[in-house]
């Protein structure tokens, strides 16, 4: 199961949400379904930064989920705040590889000015989300740059990727998922 | 460009750098360690091989300038980035100046990093290839090729080992297919000029006019066709090693030029009238009785002695058998990459033909006995049948066919036997000297000398 969940402060963009869980589902072959929580991460904000810490809110996902969840469970958080890494000036989103929690914002997808609710937006944040799904289940970057894992450090960069795995990563999700099943 | 092969040792003492940036670049495939100072890494350093360090600069104790400077020290090879939350041009400078690749100041864009190490990963990769393909070069060039069981062939090569080193003339004697101009290459590699160029020029295979312009260029409008200055191998060769290949067939006029070249260590280009100075390291090689040549008046003494400075004699390989085995294993390693195909050796009957086989051309054509095999091969061992020097008889196949029983003089058999092979590759004289074992340039000497068409029929008209 994997549970995608909006964990932005304005309103959910439901139609959004669900574009990324669809595709999300049909990636990973494994159900999907959205959260509804209204809890979100505390102490993520870095004030001298103005930033959050993708770290902090990976390390929240991960306690949030805790109760009740299968070990083969995943989450992918989805947010508008503009995340970061302490040495990196911001980050699209970050995932623990091949562990369990996932996150991804929209907050630098609009950087060329694209609004919200503009479907160039759902289209990239789909696109980054299944990139860090795609870590949290033991992918690595790409070198495919048309290839959903391909590392993008900018827009051109996620729009010239494809919201699917290259050949190359699909046949590596799929021994993955082969050695998970018992 | 294979990120696996790139290690990257992230320094830092702040816990969440180390753990974000060594995550962030772990995705990219890279391997990636971490240290929280400057004795840790260098710690790590020794123990294991860095591909590439990113190291803060502000760190208690050992501050990053240190550990960069140490680094430096321990390995060359590995190239240091400098991070830091504190700015300033001086800092920049210092570390630029101390050997860092470059300077990030923290936090970074994530482009500029991935751009950073990518460009550090190819320039690796580059440098990685370079030395492979010296490598190459110097295994396929130096002495290490050159090796022999035979004894004397031992004292020879060590002879020319210590020679080489020296800037002194060396003739190089023996008969065709003993490996001369390896032996020339091999010299240059093992020279204080090993860095400059090596130049061959054959001297057998052209005519004394164009041997004169190959040898010291021309001037523009120095004869028909000169259609602009050209410099030849002696200047080509200048800062390195000039290997005069076939030296007792250049006729008379040369002979005196190239003396004259060679003492002044200057010499005019065709038409020309400034002289042009060089610093070329002669290397000759010939097959002919020098010597004979001397006393018979077709060759210049005084060119004679100013060539047989250090004379190095390569025994034919019928004198060495000893050395067979060990050139089958080599030869079949190289036709094995080159041609990708799986040799593991040949057949102990095999081995018995090739070791009684009289060679005339010599390690040439051993090689070219191997390629045939080689080809010819169902299966990884090669076996006699494979090698073309069993006739269908089992008997050995003779070089040419005795005429009418009659004897025949052993120049008389040569050359019915060029003549025939020439036919056979259809006037093709690489073909025709693969199938003879000798390098083209002997068997341009060989037609000349016989008066042969190069269509192998009839002769050419008596001059």
């Amino acid at each position: 199961m994997i549970r995608v969940w909006w964990i932005g402060s304005a309103g959910e963009d439901a139609a959004m949400t669900e574009r990324v869980r669809a595709r999300v589902e049909a990636v990973f072959k494994l159900p999907a379904e959205l959260c509804c929580d209204a809890s979100r991460p505390v102490d993520s904000l870095d004030l001298r930064r103005g930033q959050h810490s993708s770290g902090r809110i990976l390390e929240w996902l991960l306690q949030s989920m805790a109760a009740g969840a299968d070990a083969s469970d995943r989450v992918l958080g989805i947010t508008d705040a503009d995340l970061f890494i302490p040495v990196l000036t911001f980050v699209y989103g970050e995932a623990q590889l091949d562990g369990r929690a996932a996150v991804a914002s929209t907050a630098r997808l609009r950087a060329d000015g694209a609004k919200p609710g503009d479907p160039l937006v759902a289209e990239r944040l789909v696109k980054e989300s299944l990139h860090e799904l795609g870590h949290a289940f033991g992918l690595r970057h790409c070198v495919d740059a048309r290839c959903m894992m391909s590392r993008s450090a900018s827009l051109p960069g996620v729009d010239a990727k494809r919201d699917a795995p290259c050949d190359d990563c699909r046949l590596r999700l799929a021994e993955r998922r082969k050695r998970r099943t018992p | 460009m294979n990120p696996d092969r790139t290690r990257i040792l992230v320094v830092d003492d702040e816990e969440i750098v180390r753990e974000s940036l060594g995550g962030w670049l772990e995705k990219d495939g890279y391997t990636l360690g971490t240290a929280p100072d400057g004795p840790s890494a260098l710690k790590a350093m020794r123990e294991e091989k860095w591909s590439i360090l990113l190291v803060d600069l502000k760190m208690p104790g050992m501050d990053g300038l240190q550990v960069l400077e140490e680094a430096r020290r321990l390995s060359p090879d590995t190239e240091v980035v400098i991070m830091t939350a504190y700015a300033t041009v001086d800092t920049a400078v210092q570390a630029m100046k101390n050997g860092a690749w470059d300077y990030l100041v923290k936090p970074f864009d994530p482009e500029e990093l991935s751009l950073l190490i990518q460009k550090i990963v190819a320039r690796q990769a580059l440098v990685r290839e370079n030395t492979m393909l010296r490598r190459a070069l110097r295994r396929e060039y130096g002495f290490k090729e050159l090796t022999s069981r035979n004894p004397a062939m031992q004292g020879v090569l060590d002879l020319a080992k210590t020679a080489a080193r020296s800037h002194s003339t060396i003739l190089i004697l023996g008969e065709s297919g003993t490996g001369k101009e390896v032996l020339a290459r091999a010299v240059h590699s093992e020279s204080p000029r090993a860095q400059g160029p090596f130049v061959a020029v054959s001297c057998a295979a052209l005519a004394e006019t164009l041997l004169e312009s190959e040898l010291f260029g021309h001037e523009k409008g120095s004869f028909t066709g000169a259609t602009a200055r050209r410099r030849g191998k002696f200047e080509a060769a200048d800062k390195g090693t000039l290997f005069l290949d076939e030296v007792g067939d250049i006729g008379p006029k040369l002979q005196l030029d190239l003396l004259r070249a060679l003492e002044d260590r200057r010499f005019f280009r065709v038409g020309g009238s400034e002289p042009v100075t060089v610093d070329a390291r002669i290397v000759a090689a010939t097959n002919r009785d020098l010597k004979k040549a001397v006393e018979n008046g077709d060759f210049r003494e005084d060119l004679y002695y100013r060539l047989n400075v250090i004379p190095v004699r390569l025994a034919p390989l019928r004198e060495r058998r000893e050395d067979i085995p060990t050139l089958v294993d080599r030869f079949l390693e190289q036709l094995s990459l080159e041609m990708e195909k799986r040799l593991e050796g040949l057949t102990d009957e095999a081995m018995e033909v090739l070791k009684a086989h009289d060679w005339p051309g010599n390690v040439r054509e051993l090689r070219n006995v191997l390629e045939r095999g080689a080809v010819v091969c169902t299966g990884a061992l090669i076996q006699a049948s494979d090698l073309g020097l069993i006739s269908d008889t089992g008997t050995p196949t003779a070089a040419a066919a005795v005429p009418n029983g009659a004897p025949a003089s052993l120049e008389h058999v040569e050359r019915e036997h060029i003549s025939s092979v020439l036919a056979f590759a259809n006037g093709n004289v690489s073909q025709a000297a693969r199938i003879l074992g000798i390098d083209r340039a002997t068997l341009y000497a060989k037609i000349r000398r016989y008066g042969l068409r190069r269509g192998g029929e009839g002769e050419e008209p008596a001059a």
